[in-house]
């Protein structure tokens, strides 16, 4: 393998993997926070046995979140110094400004939140989890700004053979970004909903026969979760149709491969699923259950616009970009090779279904878990723990299949070209990577791998100890003339949290 | 000044503050099982920097967004160019912010045990790491016309980064033995403080040396200033330390590694990261920069988000001014 090929596996594995722990963080520090205010304004304790205990989760996932982005904000340099000495002027800002802004009160106001328990005022230590959580969001922005102007750059023009950015406003309030960040957070949101979801209808099954009093814990965190699992999922649709018709409008060939459309249509259909080998450019054998014209609306909101095919759009990019690689040396193989227009077909045609059909079977749980339990029932089955379990990895895996299918829907581009305007800002995948070894890039990439691995078992294995452990395993059952919440009060001075 | 010089300044600050911040982190982390004789006496260490490690490594996050951002040519260049000990760095940083975390959530010898190496390892590689890291992008490296590398992997390890990564080490120890000195009480407060007065005048050699070295091979007239500062700072350390005054030995450590970082990052100017193989292939404020637009725009988001950093994370260290002592440490709970 080339560095090429080994910077983009290592590009995509860390990536995927910080985005598992991304989601669940933004969406459960919001809930979280949620929690904390319900119990400050009510007192009543059962929002603070939530807190308590979806807050020590959040800790065990966002130490994960933390360690995992460094490595993304550093991999830039190390693996792919072409790309960043090309579009730094413009990338790098917004980049620079999520450190700056989010990642700084992110990390400040989480130790305040973990160690001002009993220290802080009851609302300054409020104050804390709305900041951090916010925060979280705010990097979200910042770095989906960096990657919406990958998919469609905006306020810069061509000087000098680079990007240079001429409106930072322009970048920062990129339509592709502006729908991009509302479908990422929902995705974010989707996942902590099913974490609730499936944890709390484990816990009520597991002590469906003790009436204890926290219950009514899981109670209140399953219909919390059931219901922002369904708030997310319809905002998601939204979004997602709204990202549609700018995929449609700035990159056509994403569109086409979405739906492993090789003939143009009109009015086009939207394929459901497929039966055979989509890679296969006349798609002769294979046979898609469809949906008349539904395509033409996701693209344009009418039920006959025309949607390109990809045998058209190779034509059109090659008249546009060029049919070969310049014979660089820094190119490797790819040196004066044909550039091949076609993404991934499978991966982008399976991404996007998988993407809409776990969403949706994870809301689905929630609101089946939520009638299966309605009015103090708990169901007396096997299947039901198992499912609540199992349902918790499907929108991880939606979220994980939306990424890829983006990421690879651009391929063959790292900064795709803007049909519209800006012109000479783009750059091939091949052109962006570091010139270093591939002894240098192995290296990286299996040590990094291996240790990933080795964490998600420990992280795991945490979280389900925790879930086991139950309200009590994070708050001490309380002692007769104890007044406050915080564990072991026998010194004044012990502090209330502490590693 | 022009806008290229105040960056480089302000990228100099991100370095110099995390220096200053994770310093004391990493020697916490580094002392770990010298100093902490029992679990308890490790958590009184961990905890007195539980609160604010994770703020401090933003600071190399933010260094190297400041780099990607105002210097695009100089992040690029010297990051793929030092890639193997960077990657190092990370995992280490990986297993250690990790470790910090996890060490306490489960009850078992073992388990904590493992962490313990975990979080001491962590410590050590990373000062190094940064330190190499700093001192090639000082003294150079061979870099083609396009400032790629030139030459095996290993082309940053040389004996003179080395000394670089041994100064940030040794600076880190001390700083962080004074640091337990000014936050523990009882008597790990007094071992750490005699530790530190003890090994402070060897510890420091690496980071005097280096300083003489640059100043020897790059320096200019001025950087003698901070030069000399530094190294009273070093001594003011040593002295006030040995006499029982920790907040003021601790500030004077301060002083020796910003001005440290003044000398090195002085004497690099106006380059960002030389060629030593052909002047003209350096990379300099000049060539390595972002277009002025871009700087501007950073300027004010620099202007109004640094020093709020300056004074939220100051907060939690007011917040967190007390000291810790075993008797502050809670029974451990866990799920069973
Ligand atoms: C949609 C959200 C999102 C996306 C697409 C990414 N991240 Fe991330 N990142 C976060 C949302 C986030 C977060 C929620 O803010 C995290 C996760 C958990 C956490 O601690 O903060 C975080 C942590 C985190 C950190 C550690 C911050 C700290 O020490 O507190 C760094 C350096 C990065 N990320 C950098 C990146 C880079 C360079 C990415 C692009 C490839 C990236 N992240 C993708
Ligand atoms: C967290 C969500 C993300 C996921 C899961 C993700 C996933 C991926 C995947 C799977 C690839 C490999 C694609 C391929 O090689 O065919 C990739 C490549 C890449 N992504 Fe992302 N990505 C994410 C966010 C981002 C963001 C926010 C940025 C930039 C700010 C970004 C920049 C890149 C770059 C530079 C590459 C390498 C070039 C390439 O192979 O296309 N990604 N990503
Ligand atoms: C009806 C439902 C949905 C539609 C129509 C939809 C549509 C889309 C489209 C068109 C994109 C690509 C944007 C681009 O590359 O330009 C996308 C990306 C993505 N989707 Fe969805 N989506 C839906 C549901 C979901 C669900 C349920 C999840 C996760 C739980 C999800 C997570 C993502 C993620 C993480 C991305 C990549 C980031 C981004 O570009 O925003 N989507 N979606």
């Amino acid at each position: 393998m080339e560095v090429l090929d080994l910077a983009r596996w290592q590009f995509g594995i860390t990536t995927v993997y910080h985005f598992l722990m991304v989601p669940l963080t933004i969406g459960l520090s919001i809930l979280v926070a949620g929690m904390q205010t319900a119990w400050v304004r009510t007192g009543n304790e059962r929002y603070l046995k939530m807190t308590k205990f979806w807050g020590k989760l959040l800790l065990v996932n966002f130490a994960m979140g933390v360690v995992t982005g460094i490595v993304q904000e550093f991999q830039f340099g190390m693996n792919w110094s072409a790309y960043s000495r090309f579009v730094g002027d413009v990338f790098g800002a917004p980049l620079a400004m999520e450190g700056l802004v989010a990642f700084f009160v992110e990390s400040t106001f989480l130790g305040l939140w973990i160690f001002g328990w009993d220290r802080l005022p009851k609302r300054v230590h409020l104050a804390c989890v709305w900041a951090f959580s916010l925060a979280t969001v705010a990097s979200a922005y910042f770095i989906l700004a960096a990657n919406s102007w990958m998919q469609h750059p905006v306020g810069a023009e061509f000087v000098d053979g680079k990007p240079t950015m001429t409106s930072i406003w322009a970048v920062l309030t990129n339509n592709t970004a502006l729908a991009a960040i509302p479908h990422t957070i929902a995705g974010t949101f989707s996942v902590s909903a099913a974490f609730l979801v499936g944890i709390a209808a484990w816990r009520l099954w597991r002590k469906r026969r003790e009436r204890d009093e926290d219950r009514q814990v899981w109670r209140s965190s399953l219909k919390l979760g059931a219901w922002t699992g369904v708030v997310a999922f319809a905002a998601l649709a939204i979004t997602g149709d709204v990202q549609g018709k700018l995929m449609f409008e700035q990159q056509p060939m994403k569109m086409a491969s979405a739906e492993a459309l090789c003939h143009t249509e009109q009015p086009a259909s939207f394929s459901i699923l497929a039966v055979g080998d989509v890679r296969d450019a006349n798609c002769e054998n294979v046979k898609t259950f469809s949906v008349p014209a539904l395509l033409s609306f996701l693209a344009h909101n009418d039920f006959d616009t025309e949607v390109k095919g990809i045998e058209d759009l190779v034509g059109e990019y090659q008249e546009r970009y060029g049919t070969h690689y310049p014979d660089d040396p820094a190119l490797g193989e790819l040196a004066g090779q044909p550039i091949d227009y076609v993404p991934n077909l499978p991966v982008t045609y399976w991404g996007f279904r998988i993407m809409i059909g776990f969403g949706g079977l994870s809301a689905a749980f929630g609101v089946l878990a939520l009638w299966l339990t309605r009015k103090d029932r708990i169901p007396d089955t096997k299947w039901f723990p198992r499912a609540a379990l199992l349902s918790i990895a499907t929108p991880f895996i939606a979220n994980s299949a939306g990424w890829i299918f983006t990421e690879m829907g651009r391929q063959p581009f790292v900064v795709v070209p803007n049909p519209t305007g800006v012109d000479g800002v783009w750059m091939f995948t091949a052109q962006a990577v570091s010139n270093v070894s591939t002894g240098e890039v192995w290296t990286s990439l299996i040590s990094l791998t291996a240790l990933y691995a080795v964490l998600a078992v420990v992280e795991v294995y945490l979280i389900a100890k925790y879930v086991r452990g139950g309200v009590e395993g994070v708050m001490p059952p309380k002692k007769p003339d104890d007044e406050g919440e915080g564990p072991d009060k026998t010194d004044d001075d012990a502090l209330a949290f502490a590693y | 000044m022009d806008l290229e010089t105040i960056w480089f300044c302000i990228v100099a600050l991100f370095f110099a503050g995390y220096l200053f911040l994770e310093g004391f982190d990493f020697g916490v982390g580094m002392l770990l099982p010298i100093l902490g004789r029992d679990n308890t006496e490790r958590r009184v260490m961990i905890n007195t920097i539980g609160p604010v490690w994770d703020g401090n490594e933003v600071w190399l996050i933010v260094a190297g967004g400041a780099m990607f951002a105002a210097f695009p040519a100089w992040y690029a260049g010297l990051f793929s160019a030092v890639y193997l000990p960077l990657l190092l760095v990370l995992l280490a940083l990986i297993g250690r912010g990790v470790a910090f975390e996890y060490r306490g959530k489960v009850d078992s010898v073992r388990w904590r045990r493992n962490w313990d190496r975990v979080i001491m390892i962590g410590s050590w590689i990373p000062p190094f790491g940064v330190g190499l890291l700093l001192t090639t992008s000082v003294l150079g490296l061979p870099l083609d016309a396009d400032g790629n590398r030139v030459g095996t992997a290993f082309e940053s390890v040389r004996w003179d980064t080395v000394l670089g990564g041994l100064a940030v080490v040794g600076f880190s120890l001390v700083h962080g033995a004074a640091f337990l000195a000014l936050k523990t009480d009882g008597d790990i407060r007094q071992r750490a403080r005699r530790l530190a007065v003890r090994i402070l005048p060897v510890a420091l050699l690496p980071a005097v040396a280096l300083m003489l070295l640059v100043q020897w091979r790059e320096g200019s007239a001025w950087t003698l200033v901070p030069l000399a500062v530094s190294a009273t700072a070093a001594f003011v350390a040593w002295w006030r330390l040995s006499l029982g005054r920790e907040g003021q030995g601790f500030a004077a450590l301060g002083v020796v590694i910003v001005s440290a970082a003044v000398v090195l990052f002085g004497a690099l100017y106006p380059g960002v990261l030389p060629s030593t193989l052909d002047a003209a292939n350096s990379l300099t404020v000049d060539n390595a920069s972002s277009s002025p637009y871009t700087l501007t725009v950073m300027s004010w988001v620099a202007l109004f988000g640094a020093p709020a950093v300056l004074v939220y994370q100051g907060w939690t260290y007011w917040v967190f001014r007390k000291r810790i002592s075993t008797q502050h440490i809670p029974k451990v709970h866990v799920p069973r």
